[in-house]
């Protein structure tokens, strides 16, 4: 029993830095953009600041139970995938709940939060959450084929479904990570990366002038906070694991950092250099070149790095 | 306008919309009862101020050079949000004829509380140079409570920011309660809109 208090207290910890580290990051990139125009920008505390502007208004209407629910799937598929991979390797206290096949489940709640946001969109009865939700769930399944093969090329590398496996196959040495002994697999992985962040020219869901933030547009008030809190939570665990399958995972804080960012910074210049694909362009991108790629990547686990 | 169980009619509804809509009145909502938490929370407010992207009149064209490298009013909190339902103030960009006006009560009315109106321009004080015309309101305090008015024709984006920092004292003082002035004094806002509205094909209240 007392395992587990502690397990999960750690647990919060994570939470709670990967939270705080996922909002200072965002600020940090529009800051970032704000001086490359010019710009003052925003004061880093600005998320933190909108997010409890967002809890404390007074009013908050409901469409349905299932609009209750969106936002609460959500952040339940942020904190699930964070809650399986562990963040810093080799250290008890930020190595989460993982287990022998903790990749497989990882997967599946990174899929998780956006069926449960479908449900709760679709209840909002805006169009515009209808029609972002229809270009998510495509974009969505297009980027897992590319994804998914990238993971299924690692796994077959380390004879391993186990994420802190992958990282302790990865330590000794930076050659020793998956992006130098099987740099098919990760291009294939940071390709799908780009559609998984939502930047452009992958921002089809929220694609501002086009149909205005998407699927939250009718969400407000404590929900949009949940959904804030989400976003940073979620772009987190995404990243660490990231980091934990194709370069080499963390052993401290300040390595977390600096690989987080550094793989974070990929999508925002690939953002800030290109315009937005159209649904179907996006789409027929990732099962194109990535896929290709992805496949690439099994046979060159197979054939080359295998024998 | 009522009926017996003080719900709104919806006269302005087919019937076969009726079923689609809320027609439950408002409440007013009180601040916190602990002081320092509501001060906490009006600090927020004022400092993250989200601005409805609806371009009323030609005032709006001034809202585009704040966000931009010169005024750069994103430090000061100040961001663009695409829907009501989740913006806070709404900038009422000078005139507003009577077909903008409806659209202005939807919008306000979807907005959730607190929610400011800052009025931009001569027009929404008295009409300005549209006091005579038949198609356009004169003054806007009547249909939406307005927090801070913006005089001039046009004023120029740095009187747009003044009145930023006008409406974010008034904020913090705590005497920015337009949401609540509105439903309270609801059936007097109604009765204006609904003399300048002849059209009214929409809910009584558009929650």
């Amino acid at each position: 029993m007392e395992y587990w208090i502690t397990k999960i207290a750690y647990y919060l910890l994570t939470v709670s830095i990967v939270m705080v580290y996922g909002l200072l990051l965002s600020a940090v990139i529009a800051k970032t953009m704000a001086r490359v125009q010019g710009r003052v920008g925003i004061p880093l505390y600005q998320p933190f600041i909108d997010i409890m502007k967002n809890f404390g208004n007074r009013t908050a209407i409901s469409h349905g139970i299932m609009f209750y629910l969106g936002p609460v799937f959500r952040l339940a598929g942020g904190l699930g995938t964070l809650a399986f991979i562990p963040v810093i390797y080799g250290s008890e206290m930020f190595s989460n709940f993982h287990f022998a096949g903790d990749i497989l489940l990882v997967m599946y709640f990174i899929f998780f939060g956006q069926l449960g946001m479908a449900l709760g969109a679709g209840e909002g009865g805006h169009p515009y959450s209808a029609i972002g939700i229809a270009r998510g769930l495509a974009q969505m399944t297009s980027y897992e084929v590319p994804f998914a093969l990238a993971v299924i090329a690692v796994v077959v590398q380390y004879d391993t479904a186990s994420i802190s496996q992958i990282v302790a196959a990865q330590q000794g040495g930076f050659m020793n990570w998956t992006v130098f002994t099987n740099p098919f697999a990760v291009a294939a992985a940071m390709l799908a990366f780009l559609g998984m962040t939502g930047y452009a020219p992958f921002d089809v869901v929220m694609a501002p002038n086009e149909i205005p933030i998407g699927p939250a547009t009718e969400f407000h008030s404590s929900y949009l906070s949940l959904m804030q809190i989400n976003r940073a939570i979620f772009a987190g665990a995404k990243l660490v694991l990231f980091m934990n399958l194709f370069f080499g995972g963390a052993g401290n804080l300040i390595e977390l950092v600096a690989k987080t960012w550094a793989i974070y910074m990929i999508p925002v210049i690939v953002g800030v250099a290109f315009p937005r694909f159209r649904v179907e362009q996006s789409v027929r991108f990732f099962l194109k070149i990535p896929t290709l790629i992805g496949v690439l990547a099994i046979f060159y686990v197979q054939y080359i790095v295998l024998k | 306008m009522k009926n017996e169980d003080n719900t709104f009619a919806n006269n302005g509804l087919l019937p076969e919309e009726m079923d689609l809509f809320c027609n439950a009145r408002p409440v007013p909502y009180e601040p916190y009862s602990i002081e320092v938490v509501e001060k906490f929370f009006n600090w927020m407010r004022a400092n993250s101020l989200w601005i409805m992207a609806f371009g009323t009149g030609c005032g709006a064209i001034e809202l585009n050079p704040l966000m931009t490298s010169r005024f750069d009013a994103n430090r000061y909190g100040i961001q663009v949000r695409p829907t009501p339902r989740q913006s806070s103030v709404f900038v009422i960009g000078g005139y507003s004829s009577v077909k903008t006006l409806k659209r202005i009560i939807r919008s306000y009315e979807q907005m959730q509380g607190p929610k400011f109106v800052l009025a931009l321009g001569i027009c929404t004080i008295n009409g300005g140079m549209y006091w005579d015309s038949y198609n356009t309101i004169k003054r806007l305090d009547h249909y939406i409570p307005v927090d801070v008015y913006i005089t001039g024709c046009m004023p120029r984006p740095e009187a747009l920011l003044s009145g930023f920092f006008e409406l974010k004292r008034k904020i913090k003082a705590g005497e920015c309660d337009g949401a609540n002035r509105y439903v309270k004094n609801l059936d007097w806002y109604k009765d204006n809109q609904k003399r300048v509205i002849k059209k009214w094909d929409m809910p009584d209240y558009n929650w």
